[in-house]
């Protein structure tokens, strides 16, 4: 894990690149003009924002990070297959359940991409993470921590723990060394 | 013509699931299952309809636009979002799920 960019000037790289196709995609234009000035404000905005924020892991293999989202994009679709189907079926029949997955991710940007492609995939939805940091005593450490999902229909709990931690959350731990 | 059909399969395929997604929110006993028609079948049927509107303007005289990627992108960033902001509330007012729902005891009381 490194939460330090490797140059100074260029403290979140990705986010950089981010903003740059932005501002293409917003002006719907490459010309020369929207080039040099999406580049400054590539290169800008990130170096203003970046004392606001808290450091967070950055991205190590970006590779791996294309291709993880490109499962997830094909897991959106399937889950809206799925939960089409669930849907306009007899809703009698549906076994709905609150599950904990214990997290082997510590930090708050991976939780969350976890979390966000947990509720875009098939029939669960991210509810919490425990423990909440303010129900934590003072210097009290964080240790494990888990997602609260809520799940449409459950057929088998173990089953769909591993799942998840083998699908979504290994590929992150890769992705961000963590 | 061939993109007239390819137009018209997206906005079909969009329009379906925005409708199953809507007949979820009638349809289903509790609040937290209702969530799941909206974070997830509006998401792909919305989706489809912008991809159909950036394929149909490519073929008009306006040209290609690309500022649909930009709105499917806002939409699959905030969706889960505003889910997890709408469960969670829903948790700390303790509504009550369905009767039967398993695994009950797993919410922690904050």
């Amino acid at each position: 894990m490194r939460l330090q960019a490797r140059f100074r000037w260029l403290p979140t790289p990705f986010r950089s690149l981010f903003l740059f196709i932005v501002w293409l995609l917003l002006n719907n234009s490459v010309s020369v003009g929207h080039i040099v000035l999406a580049t400054f404000f590539a290169i800008f905005i990130p170096i203003l924002s970046f004392s606001f924020r808290d450091p967070q892991p950055l991205i190590l293999k970006p590779g791996l990070a294309l291709k993880q989202f490109v499962i997830v994009l094909y897991d959106i679709i399937v889950a809206n297959l799925q939960v089409a189907l669930l849907i306009v079926g007899p809703s009698k029949k549906l076994r709905p359940a609150f599950i904990k997955v214990p997290l082997d991710l510590t930090h708050d940007m991976p939780i969350t991409i976890l979390a966000s492609s947990v509720s875009l995939t098939p029939g669960t939805v991210s509810a919490e993470v425990y423990p909440i940091p303010e129900s934590l005593a003072e210097g009290e450490e964080m240790t494990q921590r888990y997602l609260l999902i809520h799940v449409l229909d459950l057929d088998d709990e173990a089953e769909l723990i591993k799942h998840i931690k083998k699908r979504y959350e290994a590929p992150l731990k890769e992705i961000f060394q963590c | 013509m061939i993109s007239e059909w390819v137009v018209s399969i997206l906005l079909l395929f969009g329009g379906t699931f925005i409708l199953i997604g809507s007949l979820g929110l009638l349809k289903l006993p509790d609040f937290f299952m209702r969530l799941h028609g909206p974070t997830k079948a509006t998401t792909l049927g919305m989706a489809s309809m912008l991809i159909a509107a950036m394929v149909y303007f490519a073929n008009s005289k306006t040209g290609l636009s690309v500022k649909e990627i930009l709105i499917t992108i806002f939409l699959l960033i905030t969706a889960p979002i505003s889910g997890y902001m709408l469960i969670k509330s829903a948790i700390h007012h303790k509504l009550k799920p369905k009767e039967g729902t398993k695994g009950l005891d797993n919410i922690e009381d904050d």
